[in-house]
């Protein structure tokens, strides 16, 4: 049977260095199974995580050959096998060990985004009729698996790391399926705009090509809140008439 | 003495999908501390996989549609072993908890009038379930999760339970660790909920992840409750085959509701060979007929491709056994073909199935809208578990309950396609509302130090072992092991032999399990995880075996070649498994309680 060279990063915050291995490879393998295969022969300690295999989880992200992917999305047949495939963790986030990274943040930002809220049931029987286009417009924004590799690449996160200000490519979708949700009634432009930096992307992309669930992020989610901030707090009519509104906590 | 963070809270639930979520929230909102403790992240578990939909009788396609038939449907489903008042329940509620979903954010598929839209599944006489596409888990897991989060839940993530603590007959706690650091837990609580899934990596070919190794099973089988009806394994008839790699990941039944055919090599339809007389009145047995009814007409019959899982799985196997199968030991699933019937099918299967559209093009080179697929039977689902109250869902230790897979009942021998989100989502309410209630009406217990102290030092042998080089096995190669036993000996098709040897390879590996040696530190180390997890694999693979021998019939997804047909007598009972006072598994039967008439009625009624 062939074999394929891999080269994993094992290390943890204070260090780390490249290890080769050697595996055996077949006919429609992926990354991740390679992954497992070294860890059930040769690495037992490597640590990665995993669950449905099937890239509908978003828990294996890392950096294979450099590029944010999917380890179970990521096929060998894909790659060149003629050198080694590397593998490493995602780089905006706080190495734990080897693969695993500490991803918590996204779940702490997450949490500061206003939730649903419904306007009250047009219905006698106490729900809702929401006409199928209308679903359809914010289910693009509702597939996505939460496997954090737009965070990944995004600049403002990985190379300037200013996590405390700007929540990212990944939340800023979240935001666009809350806000552009047929039901909700909730405002969250203001706080994209102050406390969430929605001003801090400069729509290099670089997010929507990593997905995995090929969410067109910066067109369909991160411009048009772009937008909607521009309108609100930008447009010289609004502005003029927001003067007359004291109840409205939204400052430019 | 061990070194322990410790945490207390009112009621802690032990897993995160859909029946630990809504636990947790029904607990939080009755005004109760929850912790909420999840092996991996929030928001991953296996209820993220489910693609079909939820079922649920709100009759929003076909108004012929209400709780009775759903109840009906269920108990035919399970050959008459499930807990009726289980059933009931889950009939009538399920229908709120899917509207209260819809009130939290979910946004499922519409009908033309704006309701929520609902398709066809197996064994389900109307169209039933709720759905966004062919990914409902994730649809129903992010509502939950993005619910839960504000709903003041502690959550843990990452962090495995290991033991339950008692005071006397009582559970007061659990105890485990953290896979970040390796560092133990011990969570103090007045009532703690086990929803933690189910054991599919018992077996080698799988849709579970490496999570669903019996654990809730196993805590509480340790901890004194009783497990039930375990023989009963559903293999889903549709994984995927080809390449190996992906051998087992799930391919959803959704397929086939949307007027997907079987067939084998020699291109025939071989589902309509065998119809069972439980469901030939509700069965065509002309394609036509079949097509029509995928396609919402609501005069023609279901096609013999939806019957039960069990029953399919079972052809399948047939067809491959005979020599009928697809190159790689399978059969063929096909949508590609309504392009004979629909304009614009390659579309309508994309916007219908597109997570299966994608999984299959990426990885196996399949265009389904353009060639059929080649699908096997994959472990998938226990129908058995932790014995439970009907209506509380606490089990026989005071303060300990159980929802969702881990816990036993509402399936019966055999569980429909969609009724495991709805269980998820009925019985998590109900265990969430009940263990907030027993935490209200009791104090904290007292945590016992030495059941403590022996716990971690357990924990912790693999690395002594390792220090002092005594050759450990290693945990990884174990379980493989294990995984081929079980697939070989207590499959889809079991006899007496087979599951008696399994029963004796099953005990010869105990020994090495319990003196695994574990490479590196205790740091986010899966080998150390995987060998602690061994106890509970081998503990819920004996216990599947000794239900599988006990029941001497075939039922539902129990299928024994050695007794092809179903027996009375033992249709009146299920399997019972308790410890025993020498740790050994003890095996006994209980006969079902009576049915109230009013349900012997609408299951007469409704044929």
């Amino acid at each position: 049977m062939a074999t394929a060279n891999f080269r994993i990063w094992r290390g943890d915050a204070k260090g780390g260095q490249f290890a080769d291995y050697q595996t055996e490879v077949a006919e429609g393998m992926v990354v991740l199974d390679a992954a497992i295969q070294i860890q059930g022969e040769q690495a037992p300690d490597l640590a990665m995580r995993w669950n449905c295999k099937a890239g509908k989880c978003g828990s294996c992200s890392a950096e294979i050959n450099g590029n944010p992917r999917l380890m179970c999305m990521t096929r060998l047949d894909q790659l060149p096998l003629d050198q080694p495939v590397t593998i490493e963790p995602m780089k905006a986030f706080p190495l734990i060990r080897d693969l695993a990274t500490d991803v918590s943040w996204n779940f702490r930002a997450k949490k500061k985004i206003k939730k649903f809220n419904p306007r009250p049931p047009d219905h006698e029987d106490g729900t809702w009729r929401m006409d199928q286009q209308d679903v359809d417009r914010v289910q693009e924004f509702r597939k996505c698996i939460e496997c954090f590799l737009c965070q990944d690449v995004c600049h403002v996160l990985r190379e300037h790391d200013l996590h405390e200000e700007f929540i990212g490519p990944r939340l800023i979708v979240y935001t666009a399926a809350l806000e552009m949700h047929p039901l909700d009634v909730e405002q969250r432009v203001g706080d994209l705009k102050n406390s969430q930096g929605i001003g801090y992307c400069n729509i290099t992309k670089c997010c929507t090509k990593v997905c995995p669930e090929d969410i067109t992020i910066t067109d369909n989610a991160i411009i048009p809140l772009k937008e909607r901030v521009v309108d609100e707090f930008y447009d010289p009519l609004n502005w003029l008439l927001r003067l007359f509104k004291p109840d409205d906590t939204r400052t430019p | 003495m061990a070194q322990y963070e410790q945490y207390e809270h009112d009621v802690v639930v032990i897993g995160a999908g859909g029946a630990g979520l809504r636990a947790a929230i029904e607990a939080a909102a009755a005004g109760v501390s929850v912790g909420l403790v999840c092996k991996s992240l929030l928001g991953k578990a296996h209820t993220v996989m489910a693609e079909g939909g939820i079922a649920a009788a709100m009759a929003n396609v076909d108004e012929r549609d209400n709780w009775k038939v759903h109840f009906a449907d269920t108990m035919r489903g399970g050959q008459y072993i499930n807990n009726a008042r289980m059933a009931e329940l889950h009939a009538k509620e399920a229908p709120d908890r899917v509207r209260e979903l819809e009130a939290w954010g979910a946004l499922f598929d519409r009908t033309q009038d704006g309701r929520i839209l609902q398709r066809n599944f197996g064994g389900h006489q109307y169209p039933r379930l709720a759905h966004v596409g062919d990914r409902t888990g994730l649809e129903m897991i992010r509502t939950l999760q993005d619910h839960g989060i504000h709903q003041g839940l502690d959550v843990h993530m990452e962090c495995t339970i290991i033991a339950l603590l008692k005071e006397g007959e009582r559970v007061v706690g659990a105890f485990g660790y953290d896979r970040e650091r390796g560092r133990f837990r011990l969570f103090r609580a007045k009532a703690v909920v086990l929803a933690t899934g189910g054991i599919g990596r018992a077996f080698k070919v799988t849709s579970n992840s490496w999570e669903y190794t019996g654990d809730g099973h196993t805590l509480a089988y340790d901890a004194g409750a009783e497990l039930m009806d375990m023989e009963f394994v559903q293999f889903h008839p549709t994984g995927m085959i080809w390449p190996l790699s992906v051998r087992g990941i799930l391919v959803t039944e959704g397929v086939r509701g949307e007027g997907g055919i079987l067939f084998n090599n020699d291109r025939k339809r071989f589902m309509f060979d065998d119809i069972p007389d439980l469901y030939r009145a509700q069965t065509t047995d002309d394609p036509e007929e079949g097509w029509r009814y995928t396609q919402g007409d609501q005069d023609a019959r279901r096609p013999p491709e939806l019957l039960t899982r069990d029953h399919v799985a079972r052809c399948i196997v047939r067809e491959i056994r005979e020599g009928r199968g697809s190159p790689h030991g399978g059969v063929y699933l096909d949508i590609s073909w309504i392009k004979e019937k629909l304009p614009n099918a390659a579309e309508h299967i994309q916007r219908k199935l597109p997570s299966m559209y994608h999984q299959f093009k990426q990885l196996a080179n399949i265009d389904i809208t353009k060639e059929p697929m080649e699908v096997g039977p994959t472990t998938h689902y226990v129908m058995g578990g932790i014995r439970v109250d009907a209506d509380t869902q606490m089990s026989c230790v005071p303060g300990l309950f159980a929802a969702g897979e881990c816990a036993a009942g509402l399936h019966g021998a055999n569980r429909l396609g969609g009724n495991s989100l709805s269980d998820l989502l009925v019985f998590g309410q109900r265990a969430g509302e009940y263990a907030a209630r027993f935490a209200q009406e009791h104090d904290g217990g007292k945590i016992n130090e030495e059941q403590v102290e022996a716990i971690a030092q357990w924990a912790l042998e693999p690395f002594a072992r390792a220090e002092s080089h005594t050759d450990g096995a290693n945990a990884f190669q174990l379980q493989y092991a294990l995984q081929e036993h079980m697939q070989d000996l207590v499959g889809i098709v079991r006899n007496e032999k087979d599951m008696a040897s399994a029963l004796d390879l099953i005990e010869q590996m105990k020994k090495p399990a319990a003196n695994i040696s574990v490479m590196g530190n205790r740091e986010y180390n899966p080998g150390w995880h995987t060998g602690l997890d061994l106890h509970n694999l081998l503990t819920v693979a004996e216990a599947v075996t000794r239900s599988g021998l006990f029941r001497k019939e075939s039922r539902g997804a129990h299928f024994r070649e050695d007794f092809p047909d179903r027996d009375e007598a033992l249709g009146k009972v299920n399997t019972i498994l308790r410890k025993g006072p020498d740790g050994e598994m003890q095996v006994t039967q209980e006969t079902i309680p009576d049915m109230p008439d009013e349900l012997k009625q609408i299951i007469e009624e409704i044929r």
